[in-house]
């Protein structure tokens, strides 16, 4: 099934519906709700996850990312898409 | 000394109501129904809310009973969502038209959990004791996907359909759920009356493990499937609600706070109202909840074992109700004295053939 969570530089990942991206004040972290699964989000994934809207594509994610972190485009995108795609696997991330 | 503060917890689990149309023979409702008249009103489920927001809670779990039953599950909903909670709907679907599915969406519902009791309609109707659900639960299924929202499937498993583990996961690709739940039944309350005609033979439950892990492999990224295995079959028990007072709190119809559904069947423990006291009041200081939290508690063979943080002792009433004493390993757990004789009396049962069953009901007598 590698073809469902594969992601491409034209994806557009974005939370589906019944996902939500959510500061947790009490543990002074970030979370991703899904149903009946909490994962916790480091400020990292959470600053990628901000940019998952479905406008963005992955290209003009890695971008912004490379920018902002004054790192090789080539590095992030690994990164980015290995994250990306666990999360799609678990269903809570859509492309 | 007093104990250090406990983390907040994470999921409140409340039980709005325990009218159900259901009469499912393992209802996870105590033996005891709470009656409609003493449920909580509107007001006092918001405060509820907003203070387990304020705890900490991520998760609230709107179950019951069939939860929908309560003529305000919008107005509740909608509160819950706004205090920030994800919101989840645990439900029969019976009674869930699809006006009231979209205004549950609008409101802010974020994933709904319908159950199913058997993966044909013959098998759903008889064991939900209901003629006609089956056709309701799959309009419900259609109604959430049409709404947007995320769909889980729940199936309770036991010897009555164990046979249809296979089946419950085409029908939940079929109806377009994201996740399937294939919860074994867990033996308390009205399951551990009906325990004989339910409890599954060993072989068959590894076999249905092994067709779950098969399917999870075959449908990933499309299907997660999560598995509640039968802990009198298990090597170690199950942490009791992720340790007692740890991660949830629930929630009676009339406003008891426990530390699992089935606490109350622990005699001695004075369980606090939320009428009365702030969650956050009796998650911090009602003695109940620091009863059995943490490893302090716990004799052996808990006390020095190498997994005490991870299953918790297991359950409290289970320990209770199968060695008389709650502060017992879980006999589920192979280190404890009481194991094999428990395993002995599942084998039993669960060659005994097909027994009748006791439905859940307001009506039915049961001795304690």
């Amino acid at each position: 099934m590698g073809e469902t969570t594969e992601i491409h530089a034209q994806s557009r990942p974005h939370l589906p519906k019944g996902v939500r991206l959510k500061r947790d004040e009490a543990r002074g972290r970030w979370t991703l709700l899904a149903p009946e699964r909490i994962f916790e989000v480091d400020d990292t994934a959470a600053a990628v996850l901000g940019l998952c809207d479905g406008e963005r594509d992955l290209g003009a994610i890695v971008a912004e990312l490379a920018a902002r972190y004054k790192a090789p485009p080539a590095v992030i995108e690994k990164d980015v898409v290995a994250m990306l795609a666990d999360l799609k696997t678990k269903r809570v991330l859509e492309t | 000394m007093n104990a250090p503060s406990p983390a907040p917890p994470i999921g409140l689990l409340v039980e709005l109501t325990h009218r159900c149309p259901l009469g499912c023979p393992y209802c996870s409702n105590p033996l005891a129904l709470e009656r409609p008249g003493g449920e909580l009103d509107g007001e006092t489920w918001k405060r509820v809310f907003s203070e387990a927001a304020a705890l900490g809670a991520l998760h609230v779990h709107l179950s019951g009973g069939e939860p929908t039953a309560r003529r305000d599950i919008v107005d509740l909903t909608r509160h819950a969502s706004e205090s920030g909670l994800y919101t989840n709907l645990i439900t029969s679907g019976i009674g869930v038209g699809e006006k009231l599915t979209g205004d549950l969406a609008e409101a802010g519902l974020d994933h709904a959990q319908l159950s199913f009791q058997g993966a044909d309609k013959e098998t759903n109707d008889r064991l939900g004791h209901y003629a006609g659900s089956w056709e309701k639960k799959r309009a419900f299924a259609s109604y959430v996907i049409k709404a947007g929202l995320p769909l889980t499937i729940n199936a309770v498993i036991h010897r009555a359909n164990l046979h249809q583990v296979g089946a419950f996961i085409e029908l939940a690709v079929e109806l377009g759920a994201r996740r399937l739940e294939v919860a074994h039944t867990q033996y308390y309350g009205w399951a551990l009356l009906n325990r004989a005609a339910l409890m599954p033979p060993r072989k068959q439950v590894e076999e249905s493990i092994a067709l779950v892990e098969a399917a999870r492999a075959r449908l990933k990224g499309e299907l997660v499937i999560d598995m509640v295995v039968p802990d009198y079959y298990a090597r170690y028990p199950k942490p009791c609600a992720g340790g007692w007072g740890r991660i949830a709190i629930n929630v009676s119809p009339t406003g008891k706070a426990l530390p699992c559904h089935a606490a109350e069947s622990i005699q001695g423990l004075e369980f606090w109202n939320v009428r009365e006291h702030s969650l956050a009041d009796i998650w911090h200081t009602n003695p109940a909840f620091n009863a059995f939290r943490g490893t302090e508690w716990m004799r052996e063979p808990c006390r020095s074992c190498e997994r005490r943080e991870i299953d918790w002792g297991g359950c409290r009433c289970q320990a209770l109700a199968l060695t008389g004493d709650a502060r017992n390993a879980d006999p589920a757990c192979h280190k404890s004295p009481d194991h094999e004789r428990i395993v002995a009396t599942a084998l039993a049962e669960s060659e005994s053939g097909e027994r009748p069953l006791r439905f859940r009901s307001y009506k039915e007598k049961v001795e304690a």
